[in-house]
């Protein structure tokens, strides 16, 4: 259950970036996560929603993007997704391979709704 | 709408004083190690037969990460290292920042070589730089040869694999061949040693690598 300092750290992240005064118009921070980071997404948006619920963060909400494990064979160069999390060339079945992408947790962005939508 | 434009780690400020542990750790020439597995693949009695190996040759110092107790802690000091147990009271894994303030009350004037015993927990210390050198990832043969695909992250991220427990292969259902094969699928890069605790098989083997990894990293840092 890393998932529950993972939201404190994404709502540490939101605080550094966004003024306090304006804390409540957060809607969304997006989020883009690796098949291969070992974070369950379901597990970090009800962590996040724990967490915020009692704050004025309550109504943003985790949008996350799923990235997938990509790797690029340095014998035939083909550039691959790879299912099973293998880092296996399926064209020629290289071993000597590079990854692309997979094992990211990064926010991308934070969402804030304008000052006049904001619901009374 | 506005949308803030941020692209960066969640995790950059655990990041961020793992660098600095890693800074110190580089200014004090310290060869340090991340060992990580699930609970009961024998961890900490690797640790004790490393500790028994390499008395005399290296200056060794242990923290230890566990969810409650400090029994591993006991159970190294015996060997007479200097030793700091994180209790994390529930946490499932070590932190740069935990780490940074274990190291304040361990003298690693010194040593040479730092062992991070983490949270026995095969998902979330994947995550989490702690200024180490490497991760060594350690599967047991009790624990079945399909732990590298059911946990790829931590074969992936890590640099050594121990099997550990392999003088039990004879009674468990693992083949140590898809057991080796599974990981270095996950990681071709991995360094594999094979090693039993009970007999002492492949210890020797470990310890002197260990050794002359740590030698390289000083001469290096001369």
């Amino acid at each position: 259950m890393h998932e529950l300092s993972i939201a404190q750290s994404i709502v540490e992240m939101v605080q550094q970036h966004v003024p306090p005064s304006d804390w409540d118009r957060v809607v969304a921070v997006r989020l883009k996560v690796g098949v291969l980071s070992g974070v369950v997404s379901d597990s970090l948006e009800f962590s996040f929603q724990a967490i915020t619920s009692d704050t004025s963060f309550r109504r943003a909400r985790l949008e996350i993007e799923s990235i997938p494990f990509r790797i690029q064979c340095n014998a035939c160069q083909t550039t691959t997704v790879s299912e099973s999390g293998f880092a296996v060339c399926s064209q020629c079945g290289s071993v000597e391979t590079k990854i692309l992408s997979g094992s990211e947790l990064h926010v991308s962005e934070i969402e804030l709704e304008e000052p006049e939508e904001k619901k009374p | 709408m506005s949308v803030v434009t941020i692209e960066r780690k969640v995790l950059e400020k655990n990041d961020a004083l793992a660098e600095k542990n890693r800074e110190l750790f580089h200014q004090s020439s310290i060869f340090v190690l991340n060992m990580v597995s699930s609970p009961g693949s024998g961890k900490t009695s690797i640790l004790e037969r490393t500790l028994e190996f390499l008395n005399g040759k290296l200056k060794i110092a242990v923290i230890e990460g566990d969810v409650q107790t400090d029994f591993d802690a006991q159970r190294v000091a015996k060997f007479g290292v200097p030793v700091v147990q994180i209790v994390t009271h529930g946490g499932c894994h070590l932190d740069a920042s935990l780490v940074q303030d274990a190291l304040r009350s361990l003298d690693l004037n010194g040593i040479q070589l730092l062992i991070i015993e983490n949270v026995g927990n095969l998902v979330c210390p994947s995550n989490y730089d702690l200024g180490e050198h490497m991760k060594v990832v350690v599967a047991s043969t009790t624990e079945g040869d399909d732990k590298p695909l059911k946990y790829p992250a931590m074969f992936r991220n890590a640099s050594i694999l121990l099997v550990n427990k392999i003088d039990l292969v004879p009674y468990v259902n693992c083949s140590l061949s898809a057991l080796k094969g599974n990981a270095l699928c996950m990681n071709p890069a991995l360094t594999i040693f094979e090693t039993s605790c009970t007999t002492k098989q492949g210890i020797a083997e470990w310890c002197n690598w260990l050794e002359k990894q740590t030698a390289d990293l000083q001469k290096k840092n001369q």
